[in-house]
């Protein structure tokens, strides 16, 4: 019989922990299929975040090394200028790279530093319940805006990805969402595009997925998908952002 | 070679084997930050990031450190808060890293003024959990050489980050050094727990979260056990004058430099003084301390702060010796004379023997 799904090499044979309807899962198998197909598994680092991604360490299987919350750019920028040839990258959730984690990001991209970020936007602090994230969109209830988040009070959702791509080092800089199949398709070949940006030496990469919560959400996870598609993506429009990565693009799909 | 103590530190590092260094500007110890700019770009593989924090350059250390490495950074008591969160995940994930403290007047910004006053910060860990790090205090230009090359072979035995803890007249103050010859880098032994990507080899973690309560308090006792065996094997002290000493100083850094200008005084006016320096100031070195009590009977804390070492040699001495304490805070560096007056006084009203 022909074998048309199977379980990639680079994640190991253990449950995810997340939600019904999360998008980490999805992500993290993303990741997975990627370092499997551009075959780094032998030569890649990961840096997993604190947020809901933390166990990370569980369910990849590849190097990985923990780094405080918000300080992934700058753990990664230590392990890939100890080691060039290895493939680094960070797996960060709004907060973690867009909050606290906000001023070694921006360096590390601005250093041009040959690493990869996986910025998983849902939206809210998932991990400790559903607080106001910095990119939590005006008017969303969370548990720290009672009332939806007020522009007044709570200032608005920052663009962090846009911000990023004004940094001279940052070479490659996509938003996608993992809200459907075709959307999870395009993600998957943004992140293979980030880490082959960085296999080329060429600078800084980040894909930024817009991912369900339904949980904090206090929604199902197909109104939760449904909130991401058509809320979420006026606030946070899915597109290339920027592009310097030249011919790259045009590298041959491994599919 | 004359080299100040900002650049003895730098030197000693490169020659230790330390190819990766991570700053960001603070006074007094930007001479050791442009030191390893210069002397990283002159190394073929030398790496030197200007950080655009403190936070940054101690997790950059993280991030070398995991690769199994020898990476420092250095800084001055507001950056060295600043970095504390960074200490103790290299602490919990039992991660080498050297931190030099260059001290200055605090708390708050403070002044730039060499004090004293992180020696509880340092020694209790300094960051959240329990956790401590080898702290190391140089007293002259040779020390600094020699406790810098020890500071990265303590952080790899152990697998512990270690702090060394001067102040700002130290780092200025010129003086001659002999180094010991360079090391190779990679004529270290490889460590069996470093992350690079897992070739033909099973995957590994490095982390801290252990959310399993029983598996966090048995990780917390096997740091415990490993504090003990350090406290074991490493303290290490000077003594100067103390054969006959009646009374005796506890000093360290500057203020030990201070305290022996002030102990040849006092020993020419007759006084039996001396001085027992501590060079690691964690572990503390209670043995040698307890040792001295058994002859003698009043000790003199010195330091450059309101008292925080004076914590230590009470604990150590539970009580059993009488312990005086003189010290300056804020960035005010004591005379030899000054202290002298100290000893005279304590030494006559305590009724201690001189000589004739």
């Amino acid at each position: 019989m022909k074998q048309v799904f199977g379980r990639t090499e680079s994640l190991k044979d253990t449950a995810f922990h997340y939600c019904p309807g999360c998008g980490h899962s999805i992500i993290h198998r993303l990741v997975a299929e990627t370092i499997d197909e551009l075959n780094i598994k032998e030569k890649v680092i990961g840096v997993p975040p604190a947020g809901c991604a933390v166990l990370a360490y569980n369910y990849f299987d590849i190097d990985m090394g923990e780094a405080p919350h918000g300080r992934g750019a700058a753990v990664a920028t230590g392990l890939k200028r100890s080691l060039p040839d290895r493939v680094v990258f960070t797996y960060q959730g709004d907060g973690d790279i867009a909050a606290i984690g906000t001023a070694e990001t921006i360096h590390a991209a601005n250093r041009g530093e040959k690493i990869t970020a996986i910025f998983v936007n849902n939206g809210v602090y998932g991990m400790t319940g559903g607080q106001m994230a910095p990119t939590t969109i005006v008017g969303q209830i969370s548990t720290t805006t009672p009332g939806g988040r007020n522009p007044d009070r709570d200032g608005i959702p920052i663009d962090l990805s846009e911000m990023l791509a004004l940094a001279n080092g940052s070479v490659y800089i996509e938003r996608t969402s993992v809200d459907s199949p075709k959307n999870i398709i395009k993600t998957k070949k943004a992140i293979k595009k980030a880490f082959q940006v960085q296999m080329a030496g060429l600078g800084f990469s980040l894909v930024e997925i817009l991912s369900p919560c339904p949980t904090n959400l206090k929604m199902s996870p197909v109104q939760a998908s449904e909130w991401v598609s058509s809320t979420m993506t006026t606030q946070f429009p899915l597109k290339v952002i920027k592009d310097e990565a030249g011919n790259l693009g045009a590298a041959p799909p491994s599919e | 070679m004359l080299l100040r103590g900002s650049h003895v530190i730098g030197e000693a590092a490169m020659r230790a084997g330390c190819r990766f260094y991570f700053g960001y500007p603070i006074t007094p110890q930007n001479e050791l930050t442009e030191y390893m700019a210069n002397g990283m770009a002159a190394l073929p593989d030398g790496v030197f990031i200007q950080a655009e924090s403190e936070l940054a350059a101690i997790n950059m250390v993280l991030g070398v450190s995991m690769t199994g490495k020898r990476a420092m950074t250095s800084s001055s008591s507001p950056g060295i808060s600043l970095k504390q969160e960074g200490i103790s995940f290299l602490a919990a994930q039992e991660l080498p890293a050297v931190i030099v403290n260059t001290m200055r007047g605090g708390p708050g910004l403070g002044n730039i003024a060499p004090a004293q006053g992180d020696y509880l910060q340092a020694t209790r860990g300094g960051g959240h959990g329990d956790y401590r790090t080898i702290v190391l205090a140089p007293g002259t230009g040779q020390e600094l050489a020699e406790l810098t090359r020890k500071a990265f072979e303590y952080a790899d035995r152990y697998r512990i980050p270690v702090i060394i803890l001067g102040d700002g007249m130290m780092g200025q103050m010129m003086e001659p050094v002999e180094f010991p010859e360079p090391i190779d880098p990679a004529s270290l032994p490889l460590k069996p727990w470093v992350l690079d990507g897992a070739k033909g080899r099973p995957s590994r973690i490095l982390k801290s979260l252990i959310l399993d309560t029983s598996a966090m308090e048995e990780h917390n006792w096997k740091l415990y056990r490993k504090y003990q065996i350090i406290g074991d094997e490493i303290p290490e002290v000077e003594r100067f004058l103390t054969d006959d000493a009646q009374l005796v100083l506890l000093a360290y850094g500057t203020a030990s430099r201070i305290a022996k200008g002030a102990i040849k005084r006092v020993r020419e006016m007759g006084l039996k003084v001396g001085l027992l320096r501590p060079k690691t100031l964690w572990p503390f070195p209670k043995k040698s301390l307890l040792e001295m009590s058994r002859r003698v009977s009043d000790f003199l804390v010195f330091e450059m702060n309101t008292g925080q070492m004076l914590e230590d040699v009470k604990l150590s001495l539970e009580g059993r010796r009488r312990v005086h304490f003189y010290g300056r805070p804020g960035g005010i560096i004591s005379t030899p004379d000054e202290i002298a007056k100290v000893i005279n006084n304590i030494y006559f009203k305590e009724g201690l023997e001189s000589e004739e």
